[in-house]
């Protein structure tokens, strides 16, 4: 029970929740019932079916509503005397700054996207409020603290970024189910359903027939009154039999590796006819409230069944239609949506003809849909013990209770007959960019790489700035915001396209930029050195960033063969699928003191880390709770 | 288990279905579970898994105390009527997940018949005194089919988990081999009797003094947690005898955690939710046959944060 001067701590407490969602709903019941009374909470998501098996605040009948406010009215009911603050928005919105964060005496994170999260901590940092941060997977979870000052900030240790494929893996060797899922997503889907406008590597090939493009673009294109049915087949022809036979045609890919075989939809489906007549059809009604499905008009029930590859194919050539027949209109216009029925029954099977192709096995709709919709798997019990833990840990926080700040571990299987693990707190890290403001170093080809290259590439993606400002000593290069005069915008227009070394302020060697977040309050200053040579496979992005601490993200291929897809851009570009690991869970000797002195085992932590992310078995493991839609936008292809 | 999951089942089951499989869920919506004694959490839990029925024992009326660490009661008292807090609580339960059929029961627990068990898969007692505790986990064991017996414990900032499966086997993987593991828990009585000196000397000190606690209320005729500061001279000079009785040092039962204990019995909630997740985890474990089952004690300490299992048995 709590003591009375933790509750006098408790009844005074101004707390900021961040998230609503699987951690969030159980960490305001335990607010609430342990007598916090002003409570704020960001949530930018609108409630789905499958939250209700652990967000326990909303019910069937609430979904599409807003999260935030749902659960706010939910535990009013319960609570009316506590006061709750919904704000159904994005909490990276300008509106939640510095200012706004001081407010509070604590703040706790209950998000699913490693971007949002350090977005979060600088704000913390900058406004000097104290930060909960928290994460499940499964029976998996974790609690961390972080102070201002006395403890590592949430971006100290590296994080794993988001596991990227190499595209020739995608477009040419597949040796993994994941990869024909980003196929049949990123490629074949968005080639056929996306925006055409976009690049698209489907045509990529290998060897020799490179150059010579022979193959118009548009073989993909429908022709003008070509049936349905026979544009399907003509399309599963190319894509999973003529382009095969093309890869097959390369010798040196396959010298050791197991040969795809070309499938064509004569061999897969032997007894159907061209056209499917009328008999096929159970489901025909245009009126039907139901949304469209390949496999449900087939008569194929059950998600959880592993098609053979005739089935695969009958529900693929189906699905196709049934986008053409009925959905029109969207076509052209569509991004692969997890929730989007047909969109997954056409991905799962498309990869899965491709799986057959290149002896890889094939997975249910159920599994399909996970690996290709990034779906956390999540459990209410983890979240409740771990929203617990983070209301010790706020209390504590607001005690100032320093020296029982814990990081606390729960794990699925117990380590030294612990299934929970606390561990000291580590001092800030005196090498960290973000909270103790070291210098970076960039090494760059400043005569080729231009100022875009630059902010997109680091600023934006490495160093996970939102709204970035770019300075050469005294000239401002960049900037982006809501109010900026027109002048200056038609200079960072210019600016942008700029190579580095010719910018109004050139970056050459040796220039130290300084680039910052008014918003996020960070900056940060970045030597540069020129580099004219950078290794296309190691280096894809023709940059190396040092001192940044992070955990290397991209699959290496396994052989050592040069690998002979030519992709369309200069660099090679990678997938971005998300494998958002929050899991550190740091297998250093028993739990003693952690002195000022003892510096992180950093080994260890390398070590699990990259464990993590070499798991082949598990190909859609490992992101924390919910879905993040921000990652959906950064999947196509470059 | 022939009947596959309804549409809606997977729908709403689907994070959960990735976490430990289909034919999980399947059994967990065939399963029957008893909780005699509602706290944080677990049957919240329980209910939101997907359980098929599940039957509430908590003949208390909803008294400001039991309102406040129980989330599923509106506060004000004037609408309850002359409901008990099960029904109340399940009011709110139905709620939850309609697709679970939750059903009450009157009556003192400990007064209930072996029969009456025998209809359940898993029986969950909580607040419950050690007589109570050992008959009914004695009357689980009796019936032909296996019942899970667990029995859950917060006090103060600590919790206890006890864990009986009898006889228990299930598969797992391990590496890419689906193998056989066969354990054999003790009944309650049998492990509590397991002679203290016998027990590893790491031992969390939580165990001993919950069984000081457990005496002195048994000797004193106290309900459950009925106990308070003023109790501590009484409470100490029992474990004195008993470590004596024992051979056990008096300094695996510090002093500091009984007073801690006594201070301040009513359950702290943040401590409750951890407890009742663990709690949750290990029915739902024991019901779907998947992942390990903690044998056959947790304890949960938020002075220093560890949540810690013990295996006190005298079996080999």
């Amino acid at each position: 029970m709590a003591t009375s001067q933790q509750l006098e701590a408790i009844k005074g407490a101004k707390v900021l929740m961040v998230g609503a969602g699987g951690i969030g709903c159980e960490l305001l019941k335990s607010l609430a019932l342990s007598g916090f009374t002003d409570v704020h909470i960001i949530d930018m998501d609108t409630i789905e079916v499958s939250n209700l098996n652990r967000q326990f605040l909303f019910r069937q009948s609430h979904v599409g509503q807003s999260k935030a406010r749902i659960a706010r009215d939910s535990v009013l009911r319960f609570r009316p005397n506590m006061s709750i603050t919904p704000y159904h928005a994005n909490v990276k919105d300008p509106d939640f700054n510095v200012e706004f964060f001081k407010q509070f005496n604590v703040v706790l994170n209950g998000l699913d996207n490693l971007d949002a999260r350090r977005h979060v901590n600088r704000l913390c940092l900058a406004a000097d409020v104290p930060l909960v941060e928290s994460g499940t997977t499964g029976f998996l979870g974790q609690v961390t603290v972080h102070v201002k000052g006395k403890t590592e900030c949430y971006e100290c240790r590296p994080k794993p970024a988001p596991k990227t494929y190499p595209v020739c893996t995608i477009t040419s060797t597949p040796s993994k189910f994941v990869h024909c899922i980003v196929w049949a997503k990123d490629l074949l889907f968005a080639k056929l359903f996306g925006d055409k406008t976009q690049e698209n590597d489907l045509n990529v090939r290998s060897g020799a027939a490179a150059s010579s493009s022979e193959q118009p673009e548009d073989v993909f294109e429908r022709k003008k009154g070509e049936d349905v049915h026979e544009y399907g087949r003509r399309i599963y022809d190319h894509v999973f039999g003529y382009n095969i036979e093309l890869a097959l045609s390369n010798e040196e890919t396959w010298k050791n590796r197991q040969r795809p075989r070309p499938i064509y939809s004569k061999d897969a489906l032997p007894d159907q006819p061209a056209k499917l007549n009328g008999n096929f059809e159970l489901s025909n009604s245009s009126d039907d409230p139901l949304p469209l499905s390949a496999m449900a008009a087939l008569g194929m029930k059950n998600p959880q069944e592993v098609w053979s590859l005739s089935e695969n194919s009958r529900i693929f050539l189906e699905a196709l239609k049934l986008f053409f027949e009925k959905r029109e209109k969207d076509i052209g216009n569509l991004s692969f949506d997890k929730d989007d029925q047909l969109a997954v029954e056409f991905v799962t099977t498309a990869a899965n003809i491709r799986a057959s192709s290149f002896g890889i096995p094939l997975h249910s709709l159920f599994e399909a849909k996970g690996v290709a919709g990034n779906i956390v798997h999540a459990v209410a019990t983890t979240n409740a013990i771990i929203a617990g833990l983070m209301v010790l840990e706020a209390i504590k926080v607001l005690q100032n209770d320093a020296k029982n700040y814990r990081m606390t571990y729960c794990l699925e299987h117990p380590s030294r007959k612990m299934l929970l693990m606390p561990v000291e707190p580590f001092e800030p890290d005196k090498a960290c960019y973000v909270c103790s403001e070291t210098p970076l170093t960039l090494e760059i080809n400043t005569e080729k790489s231009t100022l875009r290259d630059f902010v997109e590439k680091i600023v934006k993606a490495k160093l996970g700035m939102n709204l970035p400002l770019v300075m050469n000593r005294s000239a401002l290069l960049y900037e982006v915001g809501d109010d900026l005069d027109e002048d200056m915008v038609a200079n960072y227009a210019a600016n942008i396209e700029k190579v580095l070394c010719e910018l109004p302020a050139p970056v050459t060697n040796g220039t130290i930029v300084m680039v910052e977040d008014l918003q996020q309050e960070m900056t940060c200053n970045i030597n540069i050195k020129h580099r004219e040579e950078f290794d296309e496979e190691k280096e894809p992005d023709g940059m190396l960033l040092l001192g940044w601490n992070q955990a290397p993200p991209t699959e290496k291929d396994n052989n050592n063969h040069v690998i002979n897809g030519v992709s369309t851009s200069a660099e090679l570009p990678s997938v971005e699928v998300v494998d958002d690991v929050d899991m550190e869970i740091s297998e250093v000797a028993p739990v003693k003191k952690r002195k000022v002195l003892d510096t992180p085992v950093d080994t260890n932590n390398k070590k699990k880390v990259e464990e993590v992310n070499d798991d082949d078995e598990d190909d859609d493991v490992i992101m924390l709770e919910g879905n993040n839609p921000e990652y959906g936008k950064k999947r196509k292809l470059i | 288990m022939e009947e596959e999951l309804t549409e809606e089942e997977t729908a709403l089951y689907d994070r959960q279905i990735r976490v430990w499989g289909a034919d999980a869920q399947r059994r967990l919506s065939k399963a029957s579970i008893l909780v005699c004694g509602i706290t944080g959490t677990l049957a919240e839990n329980v209910v939101l898994a997907g359980v098929g029925c599940v039957t509430l024992v908590d003949d208390r009326s909803p008294t400001e105390d039991a309102l406040s660490a129980n989330f599923l009661v509106p506060p004000s008292l004037e609408l309850h009527g002359n409901k008990t807090l099960a029904q109340l609580c399940g009011d709110s339960l139905k709620d939850f997940n309609p697709m679970v059929r939750v059903s009450f029961q009157n009556g003192d627990p400990s007064s209930f018949s072996a029969e009456f068990f025998s209809k359940f898969d898993a029986v969950v007692v909580s607040g419950c005194t050690l007589s109570a505790k050992k008959s009914i986990n004695e009357k689980c064991r009796k019936s032909l089919r296996r019942i899970s017996f667990y029995s859950v414990d917060c006090r103060n900032s600590c919790g206890e988990i006890f864990v009986d499966l009898q006889d228990y086997k299930y598969t797992k993987k391990k590496l890419d081999e689906a193998v056989e593991v066969e354990l054999q828990y003790p009944s309650f009585q049998d492990a509590v009797a397991v002679p203290w000196r016998k027990l590893p000397r790491k031992v969390s000190k939580l165990y001993f003094a919950m069984r000081v606690l457990e005496k002195f209320e048994e000797l004193e005729g106290r309900n459950p947690r009925d106990v308070s500061i003023a109790d501590l001279p009484g409470v100490l000079k029992l474990k004195r005898e008993l470590c004596d009785a024992e051979s056990l040092n008096e300094s695996h039962v510090p002093n500091s955690l009984l007073e801690r204990l006594l201070a301040g019995t009513r359950e702290f909630p943040p401590v409750c939710a951890i407890v009742g997740g663990f709690l949750g985890q290990e029915v739902i474990k024991g019901i779907s046959g998947k992942g390990d089952p903690l044998k056959n004690f947790f304890f949960f300490d938020a002075s220093d944060g560890k949540g810690v299992i013990e295996d006190i048995s005298s079996i080999s």
